[in-house]
């Protein structure tokens, strides 16, 4: 009876999103003030009906409900309790309903904090929302509804959740994922809002702002979760395979990159404003490219859900209407915002523009290599792969020049910078980045490497210049203190996530030039070396788990001869299906990681392993979590929260704000 | 015409310049990296060219995975029931790997015949089958839904 309540409460989700993708809407065009005020209370609705449903899914698979046939399939009685709760998203129907309560969480956050903005453009931004939320649930009622019950002889016992997933990772990747990747969705329903209202000025970039801001550092993260994941879990000591499931959310990302920096030149100089709408449109069309991939079963991945090719179509059709429909009252309207244009060719929007033009390509030749072998297939029904090397050798010289600009875009004033001015800046700063560049890898790891030399020169070439720069800003202060408090947060915020690209950027190349890895056969007593690092191999002890039962092998490292650590990576049987699994051991450090994965045992008590010295790579992450934090910290400036001061502020006074662009459409 | 319609594009031809010659690049690096997908039976048919990378996908013919006892070199043998064709991979297997499952393998054809893989991958979902696998049974006339007896009774 209880799943029956969480599909009548998906229903009315349903129903009030249904009215929420009209009524608002159509209020504003009309200019009924109550059709708008619905918006709010009925977002809000749309949310507690959502959350409603998953927390009775996540009930059922709490009390082991098998008769429920997406518990049945996704647990099973022996699962330890956490996983019985995560289990909620551990396959296809479930996800999606997750992805649907997380838009509804966005939709409510856009609800209670869009105070300062005009109730027209809140009821068209919420309109917009609960359009895209009506369609996701009326997907899952038709093809994937997570409520199905096995009728009238329920299994005694569920398939179990698979066992790769039965980990950390999965309990916080999937949901800090589909948080960013939602989130593009109010970065384009406030564009959607724009194009109906034909309005798009500077406050229109300013309320978009933090949502993009935290949207991207929310994506930025969960991509590097799935990261950090797949490197400890699946054994193979990778970080990163362009795995088709892998790349739409990396476009996403690179177009919410750009959009982000794109945004900002909208705000401060109203310029690039029918680009930024593009983006926002682009952006969400690669969250929902994602969900389209992994969800229709057309491509093999470790991510891919059970194929249905209903779902792949339904999910087609929602792509189509939203992206098509979009970029269609995108050409109709976009002509009629105008841009100021007088910037010159050495200035801050030649920049930020150069930095979109970059990621834009970046994203577009990750799309084309992901998308190809598809395409290929279709024409021609041969089988193709694209392999990393292609991406590589597009990917790795666009983040290049990318790095290259970034340290100078701090630097260039709006409108205008003189060349000479920059290099007078920045001409010691890139002599000592090569310098450091040179040097830096050759003391670290005593070998000559170009990749690594050109990573630590650009990287050194982003940190020297934003330290000069945090120094000249906070010179003309009475004490540096004062002058380090002087600086806004989204300024630390923008350099808190450019130091966190280079971290990465150093990190990955380190990593991918100095990474060792050995396979080998040993027996209980026999040690082998990698690098200087000696791997003692003790023997094993059996393990048993609440769920699984397995071996656990003992090893020894040691140092240039000096024990520093024991590793005890496991093999793993899960009972209710009978999968083994590796768990490996690792040994986690600032400025290398060891680990080892087991193999099989041979004949006796040999084993197969492999071992891995993989230098930096925790920079990767680290990387990643600065620029998180960057993304909070602008979002977080008070400038987006004066602004209602601030508006009433610049009626008050003729000599108020002076805005930028202003109204692109005859009122009415 | 006027200078900052000028401006506007010399900003313009300068962005088409830049996406023409990233295209140009991105073509010659996808044409370069695409691995071909080939079944048991086009390699023994000889489709595959002499010393060509690729991609094979078949099922893991039951009773043939022998593995060295005193090294990680492991032989098998891939079908799609119609032709088999030998493996050798030298290194560990991934989790899934067994016998009668569905695998691709990635590598060369050497000159007694046999593939000499480079990278073997099985599906994690046990219930699912990869789609390349898929096609090559269904291009040898052995549907998904019997593989398992098939495999069980070879």
């Amino acid at each position: 009876m209880i799943p029956e309540v969480g599909q009548f409460s998906l229903i009315l989700a349903l129903c009030l999103s249904v009215i929420l993708a009209s009524l608002p809407i159509i209020g504003a065009q009309k200019n009924n003030y109550l059709w708008m005020s619905l918006a709010r209370p009925l977002a809000a609705g749309v949310f507690v009906f959502l959350g409603v449903s998953i927390a009775i899914l996540a009930y059922a698979f709490v009390t082991d409900d098998f008769s429920v046939q997406f518990v049945a399939l996704h647990s099973n009685s022996l699962l330890p309790d956490r996983y019985k709760l995560t289990a909620v998203w551990g396959g296809h129907e479930g996800s999606f309903l997750l992805w649907t309560f997380m838009l509804s969480g966005w939709m409510l956050a856009v609800a209670i904090f869009s105070k300062s903005m005009p109730l027209e453009f809140v009821a068209r931004v919420l309109g917009v929302l609960g359009f895209l939320i009506t369609g996701y649930i009326l997907f899952m009622l038709a093809t994937s509804n997570p409520f199905d019950r096995i009728v009238p002889l329920p299994p005694a016992d569920g398939a179990d959740l698979n066992s790769a997933l039965q980990d950390f990772g999965f309990i916080i990747h999937p949901p800090t994922l589909y948080m960013g990747y939602v989130g593009f969705s109010v970065v384009f329903a406030f564009a959607m809002a724009a194009l109906l209202s034909g309005k798009m000025d500077a406050a229109w970039a300013r309320w978009c702002r933090p949502w993009a801001n935290t949207a991207w550092g929310i994506l930025t993260l969960g991509i590097a979760l799935g990261s950090w994941w797949a490197y400890y879990e699946l054994g193979w000591g990778g970080w990163w395979a362009w795995d088709p499931v892998e790349n739409p959310p990396l476009i996403t990302w690179l177009f919410g990159t750009a959009l982000i920096h794109s945004l900002a030149a909208t705000e401060k100089r109203g310029v690039f404003k029918s680009w930024t709408v593009l983006l926002s449109i682009l952006a969400f069309a690669g969250s929902l490219l994602g969900t389209f991939i992994t969800r229709s079963g057309l491509l093999t991945s470790v991510h891919a859900f059970a194929a249905d090719p209903d779902r792949g179509f339904f999910i087609l059709a929602i792509l189509g209407v939203t992206v098509g429909g979009s970029l269609l009252l995108f050409a109709l309207r976009a002509p009629l915002m105008k841009s100021e244009f007088g910037f010159d060719l050495v200035s801050r929007e030649i920049l930020l523009l150069a930095n979109n033009v970059i990621l834009v390509v970046a994203a577009a030749s990750v799309f084309l290599g992901t998308l190809f072998p598809m395409v290929y297939q279709a024409l021609t029904s041969n089988l193709i792969s694209i392999g990393p090397p292609y991406f590589n050798a597009i990917f790795v010289p666009l983040m290049g020049l990318l790095s290259v600009l970034l340290a100078i875009g701090p630097y260039c004033r709006w409108k205008r910078t003189s060349p000479s001015f920059l290099v007078q800046q920045l001409g010691k700063v890139a002599l000592a980045a090569i310098a450091l560049g040179v040097v830096l890898p050759l003391i670290v790891t005593l070998q000559i490497s170009i990749a690594a030399t050109l990573a630590v020169a650009l990287g050194a070439w982003i940190i020297l210049a934003m330290l000069k720069d945090v120094r000249s800003k906070t010179a003309n202060k009475a004490t540096r203190v004062q002058g380090l408090k002087s600086l806004s947060y989204s300024y630390y915020g923008m350099q808190l996530a450019h130091l966190g690209l280079a971290v990465m950027l150093i990190g990955v190349s380190l990593t991918s030039t100095f990474s060792t890895e050995r396979s080998v056969l040993l027996s209980p007593g026999q040690s082998v070396d990698l690098g200087s690092y000696g791997f003692q191999f003790e023997g094993t002890t059996s393990v048993n788990g609440p769920n699984y039962v397995g071996e656990e092998a003992s090893f020894t490292v040691t140092q240039n001869g000096e024990q520093i650590t024991t590793l005890h990576p496991q093999r793993r049987i899960y009972l209710a299906t009978g999968t083994p699994s590796t768990e490996m051991a690792i040994d986690a450090g600032f400025l290398r990681d060891l680990f080892i994965t087991l193999g099989e045992q041979k004949e006796g008590q040999s084993w197969s392993m492999t071992i891995y010295v993989k230098p930096f790579v925790r920079w990767i992450w680290l990387g990643a979590i600065f620029m998180t934090l960057g993304s909070i910290l602008a979002a977080a400036d008070k400038r987006y929260r004066r602004l209602r001061r601030r508006q009433t502020d610049s009626v008050k006074s003729a000599a108020g704000e002076k805005t930028v662009g202003g109204e692109l459409l005859p009122s009415g | 015409m006027k200078p900052h319609r000028r401006k506007k594009l010399g900003i313009i031809l300068f962005i088409a310049a830049g996406m023409s010659v990233a295209v140009g690049f991105t073509a010659f690096a996808l044409k370069q990296n695409i691995n071909m997908f080939y079944t048991p039976t086009q390699v023994a048919e000889g489709e595959v060219g002499q010393g060509q990378h690729f991609r094979i996908g078949g099922m893991v013919k039951t009773g043939t995975v022998e593995g060295a006892q005193d090294s990680l070199k492991v032989a098998f043998v891939t079908t799609d029931f119609v032709s088999d064709v030998p493996i050798q991979y030298e290194g560990i297997l991934p989790d899934l790997f067994r016998e009668g499952q569905g695998i691709v393998a990635e590598g060369e054809m050497d000159a007694a015949g046999v593939f000499q893989a480079s990278r073997v991958l099985a599906k994690h979902d046990e219930n699912f089958m990869s789609p390349e696998v898929k096609a090559a049974l269904d291009a040898s006339g052995a549907s998904a839904e019997n593989h398992n007896s098939m495999a069980t009774n070879q």
